[in-house]
């Protein structure tokens, strides 16, 4: 069974790289398993662990968790066509309740905070940093600044704010590099994870 | 109705809300309708899966192009669906979790879904190295700079990197590749990225006034009959 499954998993990665040479029969096959499996996989995990795991289980000690059951019902309604409009209520309650959520949320951790922890403290009594630090909170006040101001586009950006704004994306081309980096070195251990798969667990060439 | 009650429920939900974070009773409000949420979501998913069904049984009593490949997104579907549901071939049977070792739902999810979505994702590295190639063409300073954050960045996190800069003494150790990545995550980029952080908070905060006093209703989509 085991033997069997590594086959499986092997014609399936082999299925979706043969998409680099182009779109063919084998690529379209995985995706289609790759679609229906994970559809699949998501409506059955779910029920269990949020309708069964927290509805079924605590709607007889908290009897409010009808309210989520039945807004929920009340979504399906969208498959009947002439009361579809009725699925909007829940639909509204997830946009209300999430912006509520939300906006007090970020306002505290997106604005609040993040503006606390950008103006650092040089100097003074009982304050011990490096030089190092120093330099680094500096370039993290600046350039929170001069990216907010690159942010603005209210007034144009000409003289002084322009020149600002410049800075501003300078620092946001960093970032970009930065993330751009990162997101290769992830893709490229996942392609290193593939290929071990392959030429280790399945072929047995690398030992 | 159509229209009025939606706005009058995201207005009233949205308020208790933010009123909750200030009165100290009202604070696990907020807990509560996450688990609605969660509820909800899985009426969601029903919904999804049903129009996953639609879909593909049109394009086959339509007979449209690769309409083959609809008949295997089906049966996997409700493969996984009638396995997962009664939990057939379970060892523990229907009391144990879904998830258990051996079982035929379970054994699907590692031998097929693991390796098609981690192929996925592992594909994109072709077309990152291509995207690559296209930014790392420095054409004004501002992709400079991208191409050589992205370029220390990369070295920094390899043994090549190490490598490269060990020869530098100890007390400019800042001019190791590995140390000057860690300087450009923790200062500059962090910089970039707190402004970014604040302009979506600020975003949000004006959005999320936006829906709650009814000003955005595109969510409501368009009344049809």
């Amino acid at each position: 069974m085991e033997h069997l499954g590594l086959w499986v998993a092997a014609f399936l990665t082999l299925g979706i790289y043969s998409f680099l040479y182009r779109d063919n029969p084998w690529y379209k096959l995985s995706e289609a398993i790759f679609i229906g499996i994970s559809a699949g996989y998501w409506v059955v995990t779910l029920f269990w662990d949020n309708f069964y795991g927290k509805f079924w289980v605590g709607h007889g000690e908290d009897p409010w968790l009808w309210v989520g059951a039945v807004l929920g019902f009340l979504m399906l309604l969208r498959l009947v066509p002439k009361i579809g409009w009725i699925s909007r209520w829940p639909l509204s309650f997830i946009v209300g309740a999430t912006a509520g959520l939300w906006m007090m949320n970020y306002f505290s951790s997106n604005i609040m905070l993040q503006v606390k922890d950008t103006i650092m403290p040089l100097f003074g009594s009982g304050y011990t940093a490096s030089a190092y630090d120093i330099v680094g909170n500096i370039v993290v006040a600046v350039g929170t600044f001069s990216g907010l101001v690159y942010f603005f586009f209210s007034k144009e950006h000409k003289g002084a704010f322009g020149a600002t704004a410049k800075v501003g994306i300078w620092f946001i081309m960093i970032t970009f590099g930065a993330s751009f980096g990162y997101t290769v070195m992830s893709r490229m251990s996942l392609l290193i994870g593939r290929m071990d798969f392959l030429f280790s667990d399945w072929l047995g060439l690398i030992k | 109705m159509k229209r009025q009650v939606p706005l009058l429920i995201t207005l009233f939900v949205g308020t208790l809300l933010i009123f909750s974070v200030f009165i100290p009773p009202m604070e696990n409000i907020g807990e509560n309708f996450t688990l609605f949420f969660d509820i909800i979501a899985v009426f969601a998913f029903f919904l999804g899966g049903g129009n996953l069904v639609r879909v593909h049984i049109s394009k086959l009593r339509r007979r449209k192009k690769d309409y083959g490949y609809s008949i295997i997104t089906l049966v996997g579907f409700f493969f996984m669906l009638i396995v997962g549901l009664f939990k057939i071939g379970n060892p523990g049977g229907i009391a144990a979790s879904v998830t258990a070792e051996g079982s035929i739902f379970q054994t699907t999810f590692t031998t097929v879904l693991i390796p098609l979505q981690s192929t996925m994702y592992a594909l994109l590295a072709f077309f990152v190295a291509s995207a690559s190639y296209r930014a790392f063409r420095a054409k004004n300073r501002e992709a400079t700079l991208l191409l050589v954050a992205a370029f220390i960045i990369l070295l920094g996190r390899t043994p090549f990197g190490m490598m490269l800069t060990s020869w530098v003494p100890d007390s400019f150790s800042v001019l190791q590749v590995p140390n000057l990545a860690i300087w450009i995550m923790n200062s500059p980029n962090l910089a970039g990225q707190r402004a970014i952080i604040i302009g979506i908070g600020l975003g949000v905060v004006s959005m999320s006034l936006r829906l709650i006093l009814g000003v955005e209703r595109t969510y409501l989509g368009e009344d049809r009959g």
